[in-house]
């Protein structure tokens, strides 16, 4: 939650930068977000690629259940297809770009306003914030009405780390390996699936 | 576009090949680049008149769209989770 606030922090920050005057986007001679996405990205993947041993947590559990992180993928991008018929002003490939975030706010954002520019972008971050938020807020409820596997698929991308701990307490320590599991197969794909959307 | 993928998957290697050292910093690179870009989504943001007029609507679509993709995840989750709920009733009854 508090970095989701600083994240939203640094954002508010650039706005009002770009409002009075003080920096904009063309004083820059190189493509800094580029480079920077670029950078961004070599140290993700550093990351995922030195945690891939936590996986090998996962031989004990029920089979069934590692197909958990496709049903969050599809459920969320058929949800988000019937939601672009809906909404005039937005393709399916547009919905479906904005929910493949799956909560990864920061990575999501950043890609589509490379890809598709500063507007989609602003609906990306805001609404990959408020899905983490529904989730931290809304486990409980979740849990009551879907099952105790809702919490995780809620969680999206965000079930390794920011929502580990309520997913942890909702559902039940029997499920913090699959969460983990679900965060990383999820995370991995935000960046597959965002840029698979900005390309149709 | 594909670059930026490449490049993570260049990362992914480079990660499982130091997988047995402490990458401590790498958490902060991640936060560092992530604050960089998102402060210049607002400048870009900021610059344009237009999209700064349209942030009720933009915003307001933000939450619709979540709402829809967390119904949809769930839905999707409560499937399997009856599904593997009921197999483990049979098998008991066995």
């Amino acid at each position: 939650m508090k970095g989701s606030l600083i994240i939203v922090g640094f954002f508010v920050a650039g706005i009002i930068c770009g409002l009075t005057g003080l920096l904009s986007i063309n004083d820059f001679d190189i493509d800094v977000s580029f480079y920077a996405l670029c950078a961004l990205m070599f140290f993700v993947g550093i990351s995922v690629g030195s945690d891939i041993d936590t996986l090998k947590g996962l031989r004990g559990l029920d089979m069934r259940l590692l197909f958990l992180p496709l049903f969050t993928i599809a459920g969320t991008l058929i949800a988000c297809f019937l939601l672009s018929m809906l909404l005039p002003q937005r393709s399916p490939s547009d919905c479906m770009a904005v929910g493949a975030g799956f909560g990864y706010y920061s990575l999501s954002s950043i890609f589509i306003t490379e890809y598709r520019g500063p507007e989609l972008g602003t609906v990306a971050l805001l609404s990959n914030i408020a899905r983490e938020i529904i989730t931290l807020l809304g486990a409980p409820l979740l849990l009551k009405y879907f099952g105790r596997l809702a919490p995780i698929s809620a969680g999206g991308a965000t079930t390794m780390d920011t929502t580990l701990p309520i997913i942890t307490q909702t559902s039940g320590k029997a499920f913090v390996i699959l969460s983990i599991y679900h965060g990383f197969v999820v995370d991995f794909s935000v960046p597959l699936l965002v840029t698979l959307f900005c390309s149709v | 576009m594909f670059t930026v993928l490449l490049i993570m998957v260049a990362g992914v290697l480079t990660g499982y090949l130091l997988r047995r050292h402490k990458l401590k910093k790498i958490g902060l690179a991640i936060t560092f680049f992530i604050w960089l870009l998102l402060f210049l989504l607002g400048v870009e943001v900021g610059g344009n008149e237009k999209i700064v007029s349209s942030i009720p609507t933009l915003g307001l679509e933000a939450i619709i769209i979540s709402l829809v993709s967390v119904s949809g995840s769930c839905l999707a989750a409560y499937g399997l989770w009856t599904y593997i709920q009921r197999h483990r009733k049979e098998k008991d009854n066995c």
